[in-house]
């Protein structure tokens, strides 16, 4: 019983880690070649995603179950063979059944091959876990990694065009428009089309982490002074016995004992 | 306008005013992962110019003399990226055989190129655009000195950046990013020079 208990929490953990705290995109900073060039508009951004998690979660699965049978010294050859195989199959798929998604990520998806994280994750975690983990584990960074460029193309597609379209690269959805900083008739038009280029991937991309940098040091402070209270603490109870009884009104026992 | 002159001004076009790093974003994880200190951006720079060029110069003919008769050209991506592999072994090997003191100072550099965004961008590139041969090599000699261009002046501001005092949540790769933001903005003033 004990040991299911256990794998179930590894299952999990392998899971639920890439997708906030081990964030591929946010927290290790890889695949940024992609996550700046397609990130005009959400849609791209989430096709991006999709493609990006099927071909992660598929490469996963292959190179753990061939992982006893690959020789050690031609490990990263055999993995990009792997992947790129998967990238041809996703690239013919996209083309014949979604090629408006395929047409506005065009080399971008060829480089899906070279991607720091699905070679990252190959050769750090599919190839010294199982089957089942390695799914788990493609599939929490890619939904990470796709919540991550969705959050960048929000920001630039909302700032930098004004508006938010869905139904453009996925034709079966009906196309609709959301106007937000400016208005379809053209009489007021708020949007800094900056963002929209390659200028404003940076900014917006170097802004978030920023925050997330920011987020991370306020808790290492809020952490660091609780255990400095802890001890502060700790060591006035301890050196209460020692300060007889009239003189412990008047002394600060925490800084003698330092 | 002659051979020459347009194979010239397709290098400077690519070089300074389509740069690579800053409006195609490829070679950014190598550009913000190597770019702090001068002289290793300037190594890791000429290597992938090397590469970059040499790999346009097979890939080029592989795909119009091989993939395609042989009624294969959706294999382009897994070809290209085994001959990028191979060669930058090869030159390795080469390098280390011929200038012990260059393999040195390249050696470190020589796997991540294989991984780097630009040498498969543009070997892709180049034949999904229907380049000629020309076209494809000037494309390939302009990317690769906008990179290495690129790479080094970045290098610079970050040594520079580095020892001035500057927000705590910035240090490392935000400001990195948000340098770039600024370099692109002022390279995108040389938009329009070709035209």
């Amino acid at each position: 019983m004990e040991s299911k208990d256990i794998r179930r929490s590894q299952h999990k953990e392998s899971f639920v880690s890439g997708i906030i705290q081990e964030n591929p995109l946010f927290v290790s900073v890889l695949g940024t070649c992609p996550a700046l060039a397609i990130t005009t508009t959400v849609e791209a951004a989430f096709g991006m995603g999709l493609l990006f998690t099927f071909v992660l979660v598929c490469s996963n699965i292959i190179i753990s179950a061939l992982r006893k049978l690959i020789p050690e010294e031609i490990e990263t050859p055999a993995y990009i063979v792997v992947i790129a195989a998967f990238v041809t199959i996703t690239k013919m798929l996209t083309e014949a059944f979604i090629p408006a998604l395929y047409s506005s990520l065009g080399v971008f998806l060829s480089l899906l091959v070279v991607n720091c994280i699905v070679l990252g994750r190959a050769e750090a975690f599919a190839n010294k876990n199982t089957v089942f983990d390695s799914l788990l584990d493609g599939l929490g960074n890619g939904i990470g990694y796709t919540l991550a460029i969705v959050v960048i193309a929000l920001f630039r597609e909302v700032l930098g065009a004004g508006t938010l379209t869905i139904g453009a690269i996925f034709t079966f959805v009906p196309k609709s428009t959301l106007y937000i900083l400016k208005d379809a008739a053209g009489t007021y038009d708020y949007s800094m089309s900056l963002l929209t280029n390659p200028a404003g991937g940076f900014i917006v991309f170097g802004l978030i982490l920023a925050v997330i940098y920011a987020v991370k040091n306020h808790k290492a402070t809020i952490v660091k002074a609780k255990a400095r209270a802890a001890a502060f603490a700790a060591a006035a109870k301890k050196a209460e016995p020692v300060v007889p009884a009239k003189e412990a009104v008047l002394a600060t026992p925490a800084k003698e004992v330092k | 306008m002659s051979a020459i002159a347009t194979f010239l001004l397709a290098i400077v076009s690519a070089m300074l005013i389509d740069n690579v790093v800053l409006s195609r974003f490829y070679g950014i994880c190598s550009f913000i992962g190597v770019g702090n200190r001068v002289k290793s951006a300037y190594s890791m720079g000429l290597a992938v110019t090397f590469v970059i060029i040499l790999a346009s110069l097979v890939c080029w003919p592989i795909y119009y003399y091989v993939l395609v008769p042989a009624g294969i050209p959706f294999m382009d991506t897994l070809v290209y990226i085994l001959v990028i592999a191979s060669l930058v072994q090869v030159v390795g090997l080469f390098i280390k055989k011929k200038s012990p003191a260059l393999y040195k100072s390249l050696g470190i550099y020589l796997p991540l190129i294989t991984t780097n965004c630009a040498v498969l961008g543009v070997a892709q590139s180049n034949t999904d655009s229907g380049y000629t041969f020309a076209q494809s090599m000037s494309n390939a000699i302009g990317t690769s000195l906008g990179f290495l261009l690129i790479i080094v002046v970045f290098a610079c501001i970050r040594e520079r950046l580095e020892s001035s005092n500057t927000p705590k949540a910035f240090k490392g790769v935000p400001l990195a990013l948000v340098t770039a933001a600024l370099m692109a903005m002022a390279f995108m003033g040389l938009q329009g020079i070709g035209a």
